[in-house]
């Protein structure tokens, strides 16, 4: 911040305990009795008068003691402005130096793992009990604590796989992340009501769960023009773009009439978050692992 | 000492309209709040209808018990207060009415679009714009009826309940319009004018002090007049008022900071928003030690008066919660209890200890008053409401903060490879009973508010009771 904000800073927030402090002094000063009195002030309001009592001494030094503490902390933390406090400390390193005392003291345990093949720590319970805990830390919030999934959260413990079931795959899904996006009326921006209608029974009927067969029959063309390329002409997806299979029975956004039509409509935007940032690579592995063991 | 005019009279009918609908919405949100409490027991509760959706009561609630029975306990007491310490009528009757019917119209619109979902998302500021327009219309002439009639008082000095009553007043004003400054987009749609952390330390700046000078400062000009006057003592220290009266507003308004630790806030406003809430603790034991010690000399009162004992342990959560907020308002206490369910329990302790509880007993002083009555229709009742006002407020803290700290243990838990011991359900399954004895108390202090409403009818039905639209002055 710029010097006028930090000199603006520091004034008030040092003029409001010292104005405490001053208050609280020039009030004492003028105390006449330093015991309890029976005197009042003189003035009565609907009856109510005010004895001028003095202030009570360990109620006197508390508040005394409070604004000592203020300076003192002031002094060591930042608070005046620029002034950066004798410790040095702010949020951010101690949130660093947590981490680092984490890594120091945790890392060991998860380095042993971190070369193994993630095939191979699949079979080590060692490791499956240590990746079972990270998952239920850091995946169980969107995946289930069973790994089952939810609505737009895939199911990891089946064989179906919108990215990819192979131990490489996964292991890019969590270093990087995965970004899905299935543009609203896929690559046919202009596509009629009708036409929408007709490309969802023909989506249907791949599960033979058409609505109107005419319409899935018309449909046909309008899914070539408009989902094939993602989708595949023979409707079993795309791992690389992680585009869904529409032949088998899973279904990541529901797989009603309705759900598909709102999906064909609206399109589908979701997000796999990088786990890079947050866990180690030995972390990632052992996670990698434990999902891998969920279907295999 | 003071003399009368005779031909002074008080507007009491304002007074009477607000005493009357603290206890209405004092039972509607409370009652909301039973429910809100019983739907984290039993989720069913929420219906499966959005208007009945916990996030969408929830805000009602708050707005129910602070807004409602809290702010008609103040306007009350305020306009009640006002005349009689300095011996005035009301500035202005029409003005007064004004802001009767405006403060209910805006509580029952309210009441009305929270449960439709329309909300600023701002916590205890959900209204949208344009009845943050009426709220703001209100206050103002609310201001104008209060301090015209400060300016025309017969008596030398300002009572020191005026004050408070004054800094309340003055304080909500600019804080309501700080924080409601938004955009607007549709009739019932708005955003916020400020954005990021900037929108999080107004949001909070407003927040804390909803509490500070809304429930606080109001409040300890509420207790300045009934404490003394319904003990019949002098008031301990008028040089002690005066301390804690400035030391409070001046720190209460750096608080807020404390509600952002370790956030995207700026370090130094977060240390400021700590240390000024230390330096809070003796301001604020100051108004409690000033209501306290006027009872020194009375105490044995409070083994006959119910309405003397509302007033005294008022001023005990008083003392208690504002110790409790200074403590965890320290970052490292403040990392452990943040976003756990001792912050309910800290607000609750304020909320039904010493804001519930010191109205409660004001309008038990002012109902027969009201009337032209000497006392209430049952006393035993008063006192049947005193131990169920207590006993549902003890239980509803103690559960929260078992709750809080175990769930804040809980989260921060590790196992031995630095993985969390505990998934976030985990904490939630294990605070289920203490959801169930919240959920108790809260129906345990409602109950006593019943008694109440069943107490105030019986009163004001009474043969010789009279409604006193003006009442002449009486000498002290």
């Amino acid at each position: 911040m710029s010097t006028f904000w930090s000199i603006w800073i520091s004034v008030i927030v040092l003029g409001t305990v010292f104005g405490c402090w001053w208050l609280l002094y020039a009030t004492r000063k003028s105390q006449t009795s330093d015991t309890e009195t029976d005197r009042t002030m003189g003035h009565s309001f609907d009856g109510i008068e005010e004895y001028d009592n003095p202030l009570p001494k360990w109620w006197f030094y508390l508040f005394l003691a409070t604004c000592i503490f203020a300076l003192g902390y002031l002094a060591l933390y930042p608070g005046l402005g620029n002034f950066k406090g004798l410790l040095g400390w702010t949020s951010t390193n101690q949130w660093e130096a947590e981490v680092q005392k984490a890594e120091a003291e945790y890392g060991e345990l998860y380095a042993e793992f971190g070369d193994m093949p993630v095939e191979d720590l699949a079979e080590n319970d060692d490791a499956m009990k240590m990746g079972q805990r990270l998952f239920a830390n850091n995946c169980a919030v969107c995946h289930g604590s069973a790994g089952r999934g939810s609505l737009g959260f895939p199911n990891l413990t089946d064989d179906d796989w919108l990215y990819g079931g192979d131990p490489d795959s996964i292991l890019t899904t969590l270093h990087d992340g995965r970004n899905g996006n299935m543009p609203a009326k896929g690559t046919m921006p202009n596509m009629t009501n009708e036409q929408v209608d007709q490309v969802v029974n023909f989506v249907l009927s791949y599960s033979d769960r058409e609505e109107d067969a005419e319409a899935a029959e018309k449909g046909e063309e309008v899914y070539a023009q408009a989902c094939s390329s993602c989708h595949g002409d023979d409707g079993k997806g795309n791992q690389s773009l992680g585009a869904p299979n529409l032949t088998d029975n899973t279904w990541l956004y529901g797989s009603t009439y309705d759900w598909i039509r709102e999906t064909v409509v609206n399109g589908r935007k979701n997000q796999m978050p990088a786990q890079s940032d947050r866990l180690s690579d030995d972390q990632i592995q052992i996670l990698a692992a434990y999902v891998y063991s969920l279907s295999n | 000492m003071s003399t009368v005019n005779a031909n002074l009279t008080y507007n009491y009918k304002v007074v009477r309209q607000f005493a009357i609908m603290t206890v209405v919405w004092g039972i509607v949100g409370m009652a909301l709040g039973v429910l809100i409490a019983a739907q984290l027991v039993w989720p069913a509760l929420n219906l499966d209808l959005p208007w009945t959706h916990f996030g969408r009561l929830r805000p009602l609630h708050t707005n129910a018990v602070i807004f409602g029975f809290g702010g008609s306990a103040l306007f009350a007491t305020a306009y009640y207060v006002v005349q009689r310490t300095c011996q005035a009528r009301l500035f202005s009757d029409g003005l007064a009415a004004f802001t009767f019917w405006g403060w209910q119209a805006i509580i029952v619109a309210a009441a009305i679009t929270l449960p439709m979902g329309l909300t600023t998302t701002k916590e205890y500021a959900e209204l949208e714009w344009p009845i943050d327009i009426a709220i703001t219309i209100v206050w103002v002439c609310y201001a104008l009826v209060f301090f015209g009639t400060v300016m025309k008082r017969s008596t030398p000095h300002i009572y020191v309940a005026n004050w408070f009553y004054g800094a309340f007043i003055i304080t909500v004003a600019v804080l309501h319009i700080g924080n409601s400054m938004a955009l607007p987009a549709t009739a019932f749609k708005s955003y916020s004018a400020y954005a990021g952390v900037t929108d999080a330390m107004i949001q909070w700046w407003y927040g804390h002090n909803a509490v500070g000078f809304f429930l606080t400062a109001g409040f300890l000009g509420m207790m300045y007049y009934f404490v003394p006057k319904q003990a019949n003592r002098p008031v301990y220290s008028y040089r002690l008022s005066i301390v804690h009266f400035w030391a409070l507003i001046a720190t209460y308004v750096w608080a807020g900071g404390h509600h952002l630790h370790y956030s995207a806030l700026p370090d130094w406003a977060q240390t400021a928003g700590m240390v000024m809430s230390l330096i809070l603790l003796a301001p604020s034991w100051g108004g409690m030690i000033n209501g306290m010690m006027t009872l020194s000399g009375a105490w044995h009162k409070l083994r006959t008066d119910p309405i003397l004992r509302f007033l005294v342990v008022s001023l005990s959560f008083y003392g208690m919660s504002t110790f409790e907020g200074p403590m965890m308002s320290i970052k490292t206490v403040n990392a452990l209890s943040h976003n756990t369910d001792w912050t309910i329990g800290h607000v609750h302790s304020g909320a039904l200890g010493w804001v519930a509880m010191i109205s409660i007993g004001a309008v038990y002083h002012l109902v027969p008053k009201l009337w032209g009555l000497q006392a209430m229709y049952s006393t035993a009742m008063i006192n049947v409401h005193f131990w169920l006002a207590t006993v549902g407020t003890v239980l509803y803290i103690v559960a929260m903060w078992v709750n809080g700290i175990m769930q804040g243990l809980m989260w921060r838990a590790v196992n031995e490879d630095g993985t969390l011991t505990y998934s976030f359900v985990e904490a939630l399954e294990a605070s289920y009973p203490g959801y169930f004895v919240r959920f108790l108390g809260g129906v345990i202090f409602l109950a006593g508010m019943l008694v109440m409403a069943y107490n105030v009818y019986m009163t004001v039905r009474q043969k010789q009771a009279v409604a006193q639209d003006n009442t002449a002055a009486q000498a002290a």
